[in-house]
C-alpha cells in the first residue's frame, strides 16, 4: 500500500456540444502528469457530473465547453456541489470562453478558466499548484 | 460526531452515505492505515452482496456489457455497485479511467454506485484494495457488485477470482485472445460471453471455446458446473438477459453446492485471501519503515557507489526486522 494521496481529477463535457478532442487531450496531459483522470464522455448534465464526481471522490472537476452555454453550466455545477456539501471539490473550466465572461464565472466559484492558447504545461502546472489531494 | 472516529465512519457507510463510501474507497486505495479499524467494523455487515467479476481483453465491450447488466438488475429493483478497474501508466503513474463513459446513464440513480479504480501497481495491492472496496459496497447494502477488470496479469485474475460468478468476455476473430485465455483465465470462467456476435467468426470462436471447455471433461463431470458460452451484442442489449439468467443459475448451483453467498468465506478462499493480506501488510510495514528511516535510499546509494552488493544490502534491511 502506498500511504500516499494521489490526485484524482474528473474531465467532463457538460451540455450539448459534441466535440471532445480538447477534453481528451487535457485528460491525456493530466495522466502524463501522474494524475488519475476520470473521463465521463459527452453530453453530461451538471447533475450527472456532480454525482459522478462525488462517487469518484475527485479533487477537481475540469469542465470543457465549446458551445456557449458555459455561463449556465459552469456556475450550476458549483452550485450543485455546494448543495451536496461537496464544495471542497474544485471546479475549473476551459474551452471557448469569451474574456468578458471570465470575471463573472470566477465570482460564482470557478477557480480558473483556460482559453485557447493556454498550453498544456501551463494548465498542468496550475492544477499542481492549486489543487491538492483532499 | 467525530469525522475521524472509525465507528462513525462505519455507521455512515452502513447507512449508505455516498460521500463516506467514496471517501473510504479513496482511503483504501491510497493505503491510509486508519482504514483498517473501519474495515474491521464493517466486516460483520458484509457477505450479503452477490459479486460478479467481468473480465476480458481491452475493447471487447466489458463496460457496455456492465452498463446493460446494471440496467437489467435495476429493472428488478436490485441495487448495484460497480468497480471498474483500468490500468495505471507505468511511466507517469497516472491513469485515464474511462469506463464511466458507457455507464453514465446510471449516475443519477441512487440505487447504483460506480467507482473507477486504477491498478496503480503497488505491491499486489490491487487485489487487496479491490477486495476491501467490494466489502465497502457490500456493507453499504448493494445487492449486486460488478467488478470489471482487463483480463491480463495475475492481479486482475485474482480480483475476479474473489467473485461468486466470473464472466469472461471475448469477441469473434481474436485468435490470440483465445490463446491468452487458454494460458491463464479459462479455468476461472464460470460463464463465457462472445460479444459483438454479429461479427464474422462468431461460430468459429464458439466452437474453439466449446472445444477447450470440453477438454476439461473431468473437471466438469458429475453435476459440476459446466460454463455456458453465450452470444451477445451488448450495445443493442442482446443476450444480456440470458447472461443474467445464467448468472442466477450459477448462483443456485453454488447455493446447492453448499457455498451460496458464503462462497467467499470458504476455507480455501479465506486461506488464500488471508495469506495475501499478511504478505501485503508485511511488505507495507517494512517498506514504510525503510522509507521513513531513510535506510532504503541509503542502501540504494551504497549499491550505486559499489560499496555493497544488493544481496547483502537486502539482508541488512530485512533480517533485523525478522528478529533473526
Amino acid at each position: 500500500m502506498a500511504r500516499e494521496r494521489k490526485l484524482r481529477v474528473m474531465v467532463a463535457k457538460p451540455g450539448l456540444d459534441g466535440h471532445d478532442r480538447g477534453a481528451r487531450i487535457i485528460a491525456r496531459a493530466y495522466r502524463d502528469a501522474g494524475f488519475e483522470v476520470v473521463y465521463t464522455g459527452l453530453h453530461q448534465t451538471p447533475e450527472e457530473i456532480v454525482e459522478a464526481a462525488i462517487q469518484e471522490d475527485v479533487d477537481m472537476i475540469g469542465l470543457s465547453s465549446l458551445a456557449g452555454a458555459h455561463n449556465y453550466l459552469f456556475p450550476r455545477t458549483v452550485e450543485l456541489l455546494r448543495e451536496k456539501g461537496a464544495d471542497d471539490i474544485a471546479v475549473c473550466g476551459g474551452g471557448i470562453i469569451p474574456e468578458e465572461d471570465i470575471p463573472a464565472l470566477k465570482k460564482t466559484g470557478i477557480k480558473e478558466i483556460f482559453t485557447p492558447g493556454a498550453s498544456l504545461e501551463e494548465i498542468v502546472k496550475w492544477v499542481r499548484e492549486n489543487v491538492k489531494p483532499r | 460526531m467525530n469525522e475521524n472516529c472509525p465507528g462513525s465512519m462505519a455507521e455512515k457507510v452502513i447507512a449508505g452515505d455516498v460521500r463516506s463510501v467514496a471517501r473510504l474507497i479513496r482511503d483504501i486505495d491510497d493505503g491510509m492505515p486508519e482504514v483498517r479499524e473501519i474495515l474491521k467494523a464493517l466486516y460483520p455487515h458484509t457477505g450479503k452482496a452477490y459479486v460478479i467479476g467481468i473480465t476480458g481483453a481491452p475493447g471487447v465491450g466489458k463496460s457496455t456489457l456492465v452498463d446493460q447488466m446494471v440496467g437489467h438488475l435495476r429493472k428488478n429493483d436490485q441495487t448495484v455497485g460497480v468497480l471498474a478497474v483500468d490500468p495505471t501508466s507505468p511511466f507517469s503513474g497516472g491513469a485515464i479511467l474511462g469506463d464511466r463513459v458507457r455507464m453514465q446513464r446510471h449516475s443519477m440513480d441512487e440505487g447504483v454506485f460506480i467507482r473507477s479504480l486504477a491498478t496503480r501497481g503497488h505491491f499486489g495491492g490491487l487485489t487487496q484494495s479491490t477486495r476491501s472496496s467490494i466489502d465497502v459496497l457490500d456493507a453499504m447494502g448493494k445487492d449486486y457488485i460488478l467488478v470489471e477488470t482487463v483480463g491480463v496479469g495475475q492481479d486482475e485474475v485474482d480480483v475476479v477470482r474473489s467473485a461468486h460468478t466470473t464472466v469472461i468476455v471475448v469477441i469473434p476473430g481474436m485468435g490470440d485472445d483465445i490463446q491468452a485465455i487458454k494460458a491463464g483465465i479459462l479455468e476461472v470462467g464460470d460463464i463465457f460471453v462472445i460479444n459483438k456476435a454479429d461479427r464474422e467468426g462468431t461460430d468459429k470462436t464458439l466452437s474453439d471455446l466449446r472445444l477447450m471447455i470440453d477438454m476439461d471433461q473431468r473437471k466438469y463431470a458429475e453435476g459440476k458446473w459446466k460454463p455456458p458460452i453465450l452470444k451477445a451484442q451488448a450495445v443493442f442489449d442482446k443476450g444480456v438477459g440470458t447472461l443474467l439468467e445464467e448468472i442466477e443459475k450459477h448462483r443456485h448451483y453454488l447455493a446447492d453446492a453448499g457455498g451460496g453467498l458464503q462462497v467467499r468465506r470458504k476455507t480455501d478462499k479465506v486461506r488464500q485471501e488471508l495469506a495475501e493480506m499478511v504478505k501485503n501488510r508485511l511488505i507495507e510495514e517494512v517498506v514504510h519503515q525503510l522509507t521513513e528511516t531513510g535506510e532504503f535510499d541509503k542502501a540504494v546509494e551504497a549499491i550505486v557507489e559499489g560499496k555493497v552488493d544488493p544481496y547483502t544490502a537486502c539482508d541488512n534491511l530485512v533480517l533485523p526486522r525478522l528478529g533473526s
